[in-house]
């Protein structure tokens, strides 16, 4: 089984996608011969040519726009928007004609694009370079939104996302990319089904739940605590919309404690969906209130401070002594 | 692989830019038939004029005279509360007929909201423009029926897409011949509409770039209304939007919107110059909305009467009746046949709006995905029991 980064994997399952699907093509800034900036399209447009790995103009609505006309016509893009920050000019497209051209067709028409974003901070980058802006898309229906945490549901996620026949927007740790990791290409395993959450490790004091980047740390704080005498379950939720509720319920009937963690500020979030879910399915469950642990209702802070900003192993342990103490 | 295709420096196409010369601001036009009736001359359009058929200027007539008909009676079902909104045409018709008679069936076209002229020449139900605007539809017909996509409200969000879907066609094209085909496998064009309004939106600009970079088989078509409903198309450029096309790299053309032989000229040019592979062209058609934006609007309140009045006399439908009677190519009983056809279509556009009934929410929750959704599921399911929570409470009301 090979072992690849995240960012190989990527572009590995790109590779797969265009030699499998005709139909399928790639868009983006500088993702030609450059590779892109973070090379996940690396060597592409030798092998498959420019029309189906196609350089854009520096235009995100362009890119979308464009995009959901080829989709309209029967083409398969995938689009990399190249920062997370750099969205905006495409979200006019993303939110008022992506997200509802099926909806607005009555199922006559598919629009099955795929929007690639590098998100997230930790990597000591300039403003807009380090957002997480998942629940802006996840309060939109018509999207899917994925975000795999390592290199095996990297490789399968993203075949999965160009296969759906519905747009989904395709979140990258971009922190992670150069995490390495076991890839079985010729099996997804338990990654065949892309909404599905993973409990990554068991437990049974509480759960932690984490997406994309803060997986390792989730992983990482579950160990930590298991020095101190605590059984974490960590879930990689792996879709954020739809959100596999059923196993993060689960869970929880089991642990009775929640912490969610992701980057993005928690006001108005997906860890605050997850705990009114959770409070719905599980209130007798729960032996303290659901906790957060994420970004603050601030603009993403300059890079000097980011690591106060960003939820690491001791915010976690933070909220998980408050929630034990409860 | 080459690399990017670029316009070629001579940029092809461009004599009939010729409207456009030099730096400053032209506002000469394509013109074949004047508000007077007679039909002028132009060096490259004539000869697109000289191919019509009196069969086909008949059509042009019969189709102005049609739409127009159906604006009033929708209209009308507005005003007496049977649709929540209108959004008239009236004085827009040539450039709509003429530009829709221009293109082919496999062409394919992306409309604003007001293009109920080109829907006809499309075959699009006429009926079927309305469930929108009745509210019981966001879309109302299959586009892929005849290649004429749904009605798109946030403006100019659709000339992107008419750029990526002129890709794909490019792309089938060459698909197309890499498979033997012939060199014409597979030949056809876009046309985004879009008015003088929503050409300072950044996605005209936007897909003007896509498509000059790819030269992309698309042809913008502008109708300069001269109003974004109340705001002056003076706010929205200083110079004939035609003009821009040169700053993108291929040719723009102004015509007289309300000449329906020269719009449908220039348009078939423009569809035979995107189609040969040669790129996008950008029509201007200058017009004037001598209705209102739509049933909400008041346009007394930012423009004078007598601006209006000068449009109507320069009305596109009474300059081609002038024309095909002084050239004998219709008679009385012509007209009258157009008048009882229009109203025909008006008492069936009537009936089937009167007849259409409001669709259930649980249909709603059926294409907010392709797929199958958990959640989506879920919310329907609790609606079910909600509802079923009601029943029993409309007997007893009855009773």
């Amino acid at each position: 089984m090979p072992t690849m980064t995240i960012a190989k994997a990527i572009n590995e399952g790109l590779r797969a996608t265009l030699s499998k699907n005709p139909k399928s093509l790639l868009m983006g800034e500088d993702i030609g011969k450059l590779g892109g900036v973070y090379r996940v399209t690396d060597g592409l447009i030798k092998e498959f040519g420019e029309d189906r790995v196609v350089d854009t103009p520096l235009a995100e609505s362009g890119i979308i726009g464009t995009a959901i006309g080829l989709a309209l016509r029967g083409y398969k893009p995938v689009c990399e928007i190249q920062f997370d920050g750099f969205v905006f000019p495409g979200f006019n497209q993303i939110t008022t004609q992506l997200a509802k051209m099926h909806a607005r067709s009555h199922g006559q028409l598919n629009v099955p694009v795929v929007i690639r974003i590098p998100y997230g901070g930790g990597i000591g980058s300039v403003e807009h370079h380090s957002e997480s802006p998942e629940a802006l898309f996840a309060h939109t229906a018509g999207l899917r939104i994925v975000s795999p945490s390592n290199a095996h549901d990297a490789y399968w996620m993203i075949q999965q996302s160009v296969e759906s026949k519905d747009p989904v927007i395709f979140f990258e740790p971009k922190r992670r990319y150069w995490l390495k990791g076991e890839v079985d290409t010729q099996e997804p395993g338990l990654a065949a089904d892309l909404h599905k959450a993973h409990v990554l490790r068991q437990g049974t004091d509480a759960t932690i739940v984490a997406y994309g980047p803060l997986v390792p740390v989730a992983l990482a704080a579950a160990n930590a605590a298991e020095e101190d005498g605590h059984s974490l379950e960590v879930i990689d939720l792996r879709s954020i919309s739809p959100i596999d509720f059923d196993t993060v319920t689960e869970s929880v009937k089991k642990t009775g404690r929640l912490i969610i963690a992701h980057e993005a500020p928690t006001f108005g979030g997906i860890g605050g969906e997850i705990a009114a879910r959770i409070s719905e399915r599980a209130f007798l469950h729960l032996e303290a209130p659901v906790l957060r642990v994420g970004g603050f209702h601030m603009p993403y802070p300059v890079a000097k401070v980011e690591e106060d900003y960003l939820p690491d192993i001791d915010r976690i342990l933070e909220a998980l002594d408050r929630s034990l103490a409860y | 692989m080459g690399s990017t295709q670029l316009p070629a420096p001579g940029l092809e196409g461009m004599q009939a830019d010729r409207q456009i010369v030099g730096d400053e601001p032209s506002t000469e036009m394509v013109q074949l038939l004047g508000p007077d009736g007679k039909l002028g001359a132009d060096p490259v359009f004539s000869d697109y004029a000289k191919r019509l058929e009196p069969e086909q200027l008949r059509g042009f007539y019969a189709d102005m005279a049609k739409i127009r008909r159906f604006d009033q009676e929708a209209t009308a079902l507005q005003r007496q509360g049977e649709l929540a909104l209108w959004v008239p045409l009236t004085g827009q018709e040539a450039a709509q007929i003429g530009s829709g008679r221009a293109t082919q069936p496999q062409d394919y076209i992306f409309p604003t909201y007001r293009e109920h002229g080109v829907a006809l020449t499309r075959n699009v139900d006429l009926a079927e423009l309305l469930r929108q605007f009745r509210g019981i539809t966001n879309g109302g017909w299959d586009p892929n029926e005849n290649n004429f996509h749904l009605y798109t409200l946030v403006l100019a969000a659709q000339t992107l897409h008419a750029v990526g879907y002129a890709m794909g066609i490019q792309r089938d094209q060459k698909a197309a011949q890499d498979q033997g085909g012939s060199k014409d496998a597979g030949k056809a064009a876009v046309v985004a509409y879009f008015g003088d309004g929503a050409s300072s939106e950044g996605d005209v600009h936007e897909s003007m770039v896509f498509a000059s970079s790819y030269k992309a088989p698309v042809v913008f078509f502008c109708q300069n209304n001269h109003y974004a409903i109340s705001v002056p198309s003076s706010v929205q450029t200083r110079v004939p939007l035609a003009n821009r096309a040169k700053g993108y790299g291929f040719p723009g053309i102004r015509v007289d919107g309300n000449d329906v032989i020269a719009v449908h000229a220039v348009t078939e040019w423009a569809l035979e110059h995107a189609r040969e592979g040669n790129g996008p062209v950008l029509i201007e058609a200058y017009t004037y909305r001598v209705g209102a934006h739509t049933t909400a609007d008041d346009p007394t309140k930012y423009r004078l009467k007598e601006e209006e009045t000068s449009w109507r006399d320069k009305d596109p439908l009474e300059r081609l009746e002038t024309y095909l009677r002084a050239e004998g190519l219709a008679d009385d009983d012509f007209f009258a046949k157009v008048k009882a056809d229009g109203d025909e279509l008006a008492s069936y556009i009537r009936r089937t709006t009167l007849e259409l009934k409001a669709p259930e929410i649980r249909a709603s929750f059926e294409n907010v995905y392709a797929e199958a959704h958990p959640l989506v599921a879920e919310e329907l399911a609790w609606f079910e029991e909600y509802s079923a929570g009601f029943e029993g409470d409309e007997e007893e009301e009855a009773n």
